[in-house]
């Protein structure tokens, strides 16, 4: 019964369907959005989730760090009135004052970094304006680490 | 007000503006600041020669005003995680930030003796 087809039931092909068959079948086209080996494993990445827990956590330790440095340079014994070089040498030479100034540096560079990368987004409209500004950027902040951390670590008080 | 440049207004939107333009300043003079400091691998000379300048009147103001912008950012970005992650934060979202404009306040009236007596007693004598 079922294997009864009566010309009525007969699929006419029609365009380029026609030329098609069991064996010169159609190209089998891939979903949109399928994944092939060709897909990048991620294609969305977390870095603004970061960016944005970056700057919380880090906002909080250079609030304290930042703040008491403040106080140190510009407040306690005399104000800035004291700063000099024998006064950094004088705090250099504790590890603990290094390990502070240094990671205020990378906290507050990679912060402030951040923080310029999001002006940056939010004003540059040209893709030219916005590649150029981001280079300088983090050309700024690059140097700016690396200096001050080489002359937190090699600090010489003898060096006259 | 030019149309577009305003976005609600109050205290919202001005807290936001002013934690961009206090973050941009103290991002730049940090740059200085390390290129400052580093004169200290160039000779203690060179190193107080430049702290010097900044022992002036006009650069003691200078450092008045940075105060202010530090302490603005600082007393408004803990305000913002507040307003993230306390879950009545953006309720008294208002009211935080008249806590960090009257605390703001009275840190900058506490800062005036240490970070400009010195820039006063070099103008009027001590």
């Amino acid at each position: 019964m079922a294997t009864d087809v009566t010309p009525a039931d007969e699929v006419e092909l029609t365009g380029s369907s026609i030329t098609y068959s069991p064996d010169n079948p159609a190209p089998v086209i891939e979903p949109p959005r399928a994944r092939t080996t060709r897909t990048p494993r991620a294609t969305r990445g977390n870095f603004e989730l970061w960016g944005w827990l970056f700057m919380r956590l880090s906002g909080v330790v250079l609030v304290v760090l930042v703040i008491g440095h403040l106080l140190i340079q510009l407040v306690l014994d005399g104000g800035v009135t004291k700063v000099g070089f024998a006064f950094v040498a004088g705090r250099w030479a504790s590890p603990f004052w290094q390990g502070w100034d240094l990671v205020m540096l990378w906290l507050a560079m990679l912060h402030g970094g951040n923080g310029l990368r999001t002006v940056i987004n939010d004003y540059a409209e040209q893709p030219n304006t916005r590649f150029w500004l981001k280079t300088l950027l983090v050309t700024a902040v690059a140097f700016t680490i690396v200096l001050g951390s080489l002359v937190i670590f090699t600090f010489d008080p003898n060096i006259r | 007000m030019p149309a577009g440049t305003l976005y609600r207004g109050r205290e919202g939107m001005w807290s936001w503006v002013a934690h961009r333009v206090t973050g941009v300043l103290i991002f730049f003079f940090l740059f200085v600041h390390v290129l400052d400091t580093a004169l200290v691998r160039v000779s203690p000379e060179d190193y107080d020669k430049v702290v010097a300048t900044y022992k002036t009147p006009v650069v003691s103001l200078l450092e008045y005003g940075l105060v202010a912008a530090i302490l603005f950012h600082a007393l408004n970005g803990l305000r913002i995680i507040a307003v993230d992650y306390w879950t009545q934060g953006p309720r008294y979202q208002k009211q935080m930030f008249w806590t960090v404009m009257g605390l703001w306040g009275a840190l900058m009236v506490g800062a005036i003796y240490p970070v400009l007596g010195h820039a006063a007693r070099v103008l009027f004598g001590s």
